[in-house]
């Protein structure tokens, strides 16, 4: 018989199995010693059956392992104190390092998922605050408006669009006792790029002197479009001109926008 | 470790040998022993008594009796078996029991599902019903080959060679 027939002959699983007498097994032992795949095969099924049985075995308690020892009066060496433990408690060691493992993947990803969120909370909280203190401001504002526009100590003096845009209207509120002056800019167009809508308190006699009160600036930022400019104390009139960024210093009439005498 | 390494540690009744013996091939011999002594503290019993079996009588132990293995597991049939007839069970080992040792898996008090051995299990609940008997027999209880064909009702020249393919499957899945 050559040896791969021998292999498959089932004798060498009986064999490891031990259900061959005593000089079949003296037979194989021999051959085992002389021919490596002989002997190769019979450490395979061996390790087959070894560890097929091994995973069908029932927990064997811990103290077995002690009772024996006792029964052959085994020495408790450093080394074998050791050894049970680990024997009955490695699968235990492996299924925890393993779950620790899981564990600490998942609350690696959960720390990650965490600190993104908290992230954007924060973003978030922050985005809030911006528009609490804007809608404060923007109440702020309001506030002021009304309070200049319910001021029964005001003057209210309505400009009338001019030939520049016939359309384009404001109103100023001129407090006199304070001498201050709003500005209602809200009929007035949106200023092109470059360009600045300025103030001028007018005296009409002698002769038309026109004095700067201002200009208004971030006309697009101010949501109520009510400017408070400078004080002043005697005006007959008010006028608005669109002057280049920075003003003018007396205006510019092509671009008078609106006018209103008080 | 391998038996050629383990046997001369414990011939000088090295106390490491004993431990690394126990862990090599306490598992595998419980199952076999418990396969056929059912009570798990009687078995426990049967274990610590072969244990010391082969402790003691390692000197008549020599490779032409096959594997230390082999050896180890023809003790462990035998003082199960033995228990067995000393409670009163005289009959043969066919009328032991009629369930197989796949049924280890069924008391849950008995055994953990431990992490390593949840693969394996699962696949041998896939084997041919053919392969678990022949196993069971053959490797499990230690029936003769007519014995075992006898049982299963299969021509006498086949059992060796379906146990062969059985145990092929089962490599093949451990890749051994």
């Amino acid at each position: 018989m050559n040896t791969p027939e021998y292999l498959d002959s089932g004798n060498l699983e009986l064999y490891v199995f031990g259900l061959l007498n005593e000089s079949e097994t003296k037979e194989i032992s021999e051959l085992a010693k002389i021919n490596p795949a002989v002997e190769n095969e019979i450490i395979s099924i061996e390790k087959a059956v070894l560890n097929l049985s091994s995973s069908f075995s029932p927990v064997i308690s811990a103290e077995n392992f002690e009772k024996i020892k006792a029964k052959l009066e085994l020495k408790h060496g450093k080394v074998i104190d050791m050894k049970p433990k680990s024997n009955t408690s490695q699968y235990l060691g492996w299924a925890a390092s393993i779950a620790l493992l899981i564990g600490i993947g998942f609350q690696y990803n959960k720390l990650n998922y965490s600190n993104a969120k908290i992230n954007s909370v924060e973003q978030d909280k922050s985005n809030l605050q911006k528009s609490v203190v804007d809608l404060e401001f923007k109440n702020k504002e309001t506030a002021t408006a009304l309070n200049v526009v319910r001021d029964s100590k005001n003057i209210i003096v309505n400009l009338a669009g001019q030939t520049v845009n016939p359309k384009a209207s404001a109103k100023i509120y001129w407090n006199k006792d304070t001498q201050a002056v709003y500005v209602d800019a809200s009929g007035l167009p949106k200023p092109p790029e470059g360009k600045v809508y300025q103030i001028w308190s007018l005296k009409l006699s002698p002769t038309l002197t026109p004095t700067s009160i201002g200009l208004l600036d971030n006309f697009i930022a101010n949501n109520e479009k009510l400017f408070a400019v400078n004080q002043t104390k005697n005006a007959e009139a008010f006028g608005i001109t669109l002057e280049p960024a920075g003003g003018s210093k007396s205006p510019t009439m092509q671009q008078l926008y609106t006018l209103g005498k008080v | 470790m391998t038996q050629e390494q383990l046997i001369p540690l414990i011939l000088k009744k090295d106390d490491r040998a004993f431990t690394i013996m126990y862990d090599m091939y306490s598992k595998s011999l419980f199952a076999v022993i418990s396969n056929l002594v059912k009570e798990t503290e009687e078995a426990e019993d049967v274990l610590q008594e072969v244990f010391v079996k082969i402790w003691k009588n390692i000197e008549s132990y020599n490779d032409t009796k096959g594997r230390l293995y082999t050896w180890m597991l023809n003790i462990a049939r035998n003082t199960a078996i033995d228990k067995l007839r000393s409670k009163g069970y005289n009959n043969s080992q066919k009328n032991l029991s009629s369930d197989n040792f796949v049924h280890l898996l069924d008391d849950s008090n008995k055994l953990v599902n431990r992490i390593d051995t949840i693969g394996i299990q699962e696949f041998v609940k896939k084997l041919k019903p053919k392969c678990i008997q022949i196993i069971e027999l053959l490797f499990f209880k230690g029936y003769t080959q007519q014995e075992a064909s006898d049982e299963l009702e299969i021509p006498l020249g086949t059992v060796k060679t379906q146990n062969r393919n059985c145990i092929n499957d089962l490599r093949t899945y451990l890749q051994v």
